[in-house]
């Protein structure tokens, strides 16, 4: 059985409330359903490699070696389990994901996803965010505007602050040597 | 004094918004009690066993003098009028309300502070010397450093919800007053034969329930690479970190678990990943940072003075013995770094009321250039005092009752909140400091006993850093009751090392006897010129145990 109804649960893709078509199935063993896209566990999608219908989520301690990394490049989407809020191993999955691997397709965070993880979870390359159930929508489209700059680069921002500051401190002093 | 530009202020005042609208969130029911709680105690906040406690960031222990009047202010109008400053140079406040502490926020916003990161498992408060940027034995100034290591880990996206806290400790001073190796990482800075900057780093250093020294994962870092390193760092520990025991998730049990060639090489391999990107350091980068810590425009003092400061040095023995116990040397000659001693009989360590903070501020604009350090010992630092005042700025201290010519004595103590206030201690700490304090009182006793380190902790956890003091105190619970258990042989700097429990622990009463007759065996075996852990580590812990349960 899948673990919820999927339309049940707050959705955001690229910054704006969404429509999820796919249903999440926890359950290793769980039958598949016949028409809908579905997001199933690494091993299962692993093993039925192919189909654009299905989709891989990964637990929060999957190590992400160069060849699962390879594998993954061809899934549709990759979901990210948080199977608790406080567990952050998945903010270093989804950068690699990124900014090693150069996966463009859809990252999502699943599990126990809250409004006040969404700023930090897109700037580590989560675009969609299956929010727990009793989550605002509200609330957490209004958590991804928490800040309007970052110290660090991430998947976001490609440059730390400091170089925006030196790039700042040529142009205010280009005039002046005009 | 690093200065905020308008991109830190922005940043700290959404930071207020945000934690505004969460408390708001939180009053409302639509955030758990068990959800606020990583998010209110990233801003300082904690529920403590009588009220809610605020824990306020002062970077690397440095305050202007306008920050500390702040500070004074914030206790006056928000809290009971006085402030504790903590083993990790930060000022707690103990009582304020939890519906006030966004306005508290944004106070401190208003002069360049904030309370982020003080809590929570994510990069906390890096601390550094006391004496930065004015002592002899510096390399490196460390405070420029501190401060990239402090933007780079303020918000860090990915870094948020570490397997447990982590502290960073920096040196660049021949003498360690950082305690590098006690920490989760411990950087020291030095200088290659070409005089550029290299970086020494130990990883898996910590006190806590299962207190270890760090381990040296690299000698030779070249400056540029200080954030790409320890970014590559801290991921391998938010990855391998251990997350189903709390007790065993800081990074020195990962370290020890895997083993340091092992750790070395993981972090090694995703460092060859970052290494030379966009956070590599530049020179421009470093030069705009340091160009924050300049030396102040200080006032040429003539020979004459230094000579006269050294002749009442001579007449006065009150002065003198100020001088030699609270007076440290400073690398421009004529001037002096002055400690304040925030441990006196009748008072909790490292407490000020804000009336002392006011007028320890206006000592700071009248006497060292508006700058003011806290200690990790619990005290504050004035660092640049010219010695043709320092006479005045005694009497001035005197006044205030910070003067106590203890520092680096026994009376000179560190000691948490302990029972008093903190949910996690297991027992009172304040009270047996303060018992101590009252039982040895005789200064010349104090100054014959010579340096000696003696630390509190009121639980497990530490904060009183009682393994490394060269008496260790901690209040353990024993079946409802409070204990306390006696180490001995601790020891910070360079050749830091961890107390050995000396037996069964004692009630509350009997630990000044019990510190009585450690002192007696110490008095009785030192050789001439022997301090307490030279004798210690001499003769180990037999004949104190001896003594002390005959």
């Amino acid at each position: 059985m899948p673990d919820q109804n999927a339309t049940q649960r707050p959705f955001i893709r690229d910054g704006k409330p969404a429509e999820d078509r796919w249903l999440l199935i926890r359950d290793a063993e769980a039958e598949l359903p016949a028409s809908t896209p579905a997001i199933v566990p690494l091993a299962r999608w692993q093993a039925l490699e192919g189909s654009a219908e299905l989709a891989p989520w990964l637990a929060s301690d999957t190590e992400l070696t160069p060849e699962l990394a390879e594998q993954l490049a061809a899934a549709p989407l990759i979901a990210i389990d948080f199977p608790r809020f406080t567990d952050g191993r998945g903010y270093s999955l989804a950068r690699l994901l990124r900014e090693r691997y150069g996966f463009d397709g859809e990252i999502r965070a699943i599990g126990d996803v809250l409004v006040d993880q969404a700023f930090f979870l897109t700037r580590c390359g989560f675009n969609a965010l299956s929010l727990r159930e009793d989550q605002w929508l509200e609330d957490a489209l209004h958590a991804l505007n928490a800040f309007s700059r970052a110290y660090q680069p991430a998947v976001d921002v490609s440059e730390p602050l400091f170089r925006q500051r030196m790039r700042e401190a040529v142009k205010r002093a280009e005039p002046a040597l005009a | 004094m690093y200065r905020y530009d308008t991109h830190d202020q922005t940043l700290v005042n959404e930071r207020v918004a945000q934690f505004r609208d969460q408390m708001n969130r939180y009053l409302a029911g639509r955030i758990s009690d068990e959800e606020f709680l990583p998010l209110r105690v990233q801003n300082g906040l904690y529920v403590q066993r009588y009220a809610p406690m605020l824990r306020i960031a002062i970077p690397y222990g440095m305050l202007a003098s306008y920050q500390l009047r702040k500070l004074g202010d914030l206790a006056r109008d928000y809290d009971r009028g006085y402030g504790h400053f903590t083993t990790r140079t930060n000022l707690q406040l103990n009582w304020p309300k939890l519906e006030t502490v966004p306005d508290m926020l944004a106070e401190l916003a208003s002069v360049q502070m904030h309370a982020i990161q003080t809590s929570g498992n994510d990069i906390r408060n890096t601390s550094t010397d006391q004496f930065a940027g004015i002592s002899e034995d510096e390399e490196v100034d460390p405070r420029p450093w501190c401060e990239l290591i402090r933007q780079w880990s303020t918000f860090h996206p990915e870094f948020t919800y570490l397997p447990r806290k982590f502290k960073i400790a920096v040196t660049g001073a021949a003498e360690d007053r950082a305690a590098i190796q006690v920490h989760d990482v411990g950087l020291r800075l030095w200088r290659d034969d070409k005089g550029e900057v290299r970086v020494k780093v130990l990883a898996g250093g910590g006190l806590g329930r299962t207190p270890m020294i760090g381990e040296v994962v690299r000698d030779d870092l070249p400056w540029q690479h200080l954030l790409t390193y320890l970014e590559a760092l801290v991921r391998v520990y938010n990855q391998f970190g251990r997350r189903d025991n709390k007790f065993k998730a800081r990074i020195k049990i990962l370290v020890k678990a895997l083993g340091v060639e092992e750790f070395r090489r993981r972090v090694d391999a995703e460092w060859a990943h970052l290494k030379d990107g966009p956070q590599t350091l530049t020179r421009e980068a470093v030069e705009a940072m340091q160009s924050h810590f300049i030396d102040p425009e200080r006032r040429a003092i003539g020979e004459e003075a230094i000579a006269q400061f050294e002749r009442l040095r001579g007449e006065n023995r009150a002065f003198a013995r100020f001088v030699t116990n609270n007076v440290h040397g400073h690398k421009v000659p004529g001037y002096k770094a002055v400690t304040l001693s925030l441990k006196r009989k009748g008072h909790s360590p490292g407490d000020l009321t804000w009336e002392q903070m006011h007028q320890v501020a206006d000592l700071a604009d009248e006497f060292s250039y508006g700058e003011i350090r806290v200690t990790h010992e619990q005290n504050l630092v004035l660092a640049d005092v010219a010695v043709d005042r320092l006479e005045e700025l005694w009497h001035r201290l005197e006044e205030l009752g910070l003067a106590n010519p203890t520092v680096g004595t026994l009376a000179d103590l560190i000691c948490c909140p302990g029972g008093d206030y903190c949910a996690l201690a297991n027992a009172k700490s304040i009270p047996v400091a303060q018992a101590i304090q009252e039982r040895f009182e005789d200064i010349d006793y104090l100054y014959d006993l010579g340096p000696l380190d003696l630390n509190i902790s009121g639980c497990m956890n530490a904060c009183g850093h009682h393994h490394v003091g060269h008496i260790g105190i901690l209040g353990v619970d024993k079946k409802g009751e409070e204990w306390y258990q006696i180490s001995l042989g601790g020891a910070q700097g360079n050749d830091s090392s961890l107390g050995k429990i000396l037996g069964p622990s004692f009630d509350r009463e009997s630990v000044p006897d019990v510190i009585d007759k450690v002192l007696q065996v110490y008095v009785g075996e030192r050789a001439e010129g022997e301090t307490f852990i030279e004798t210690y580590r001499r003769i180990g812990l037999k004949p104190f145990k001896e003594r002390v349960y005959a």
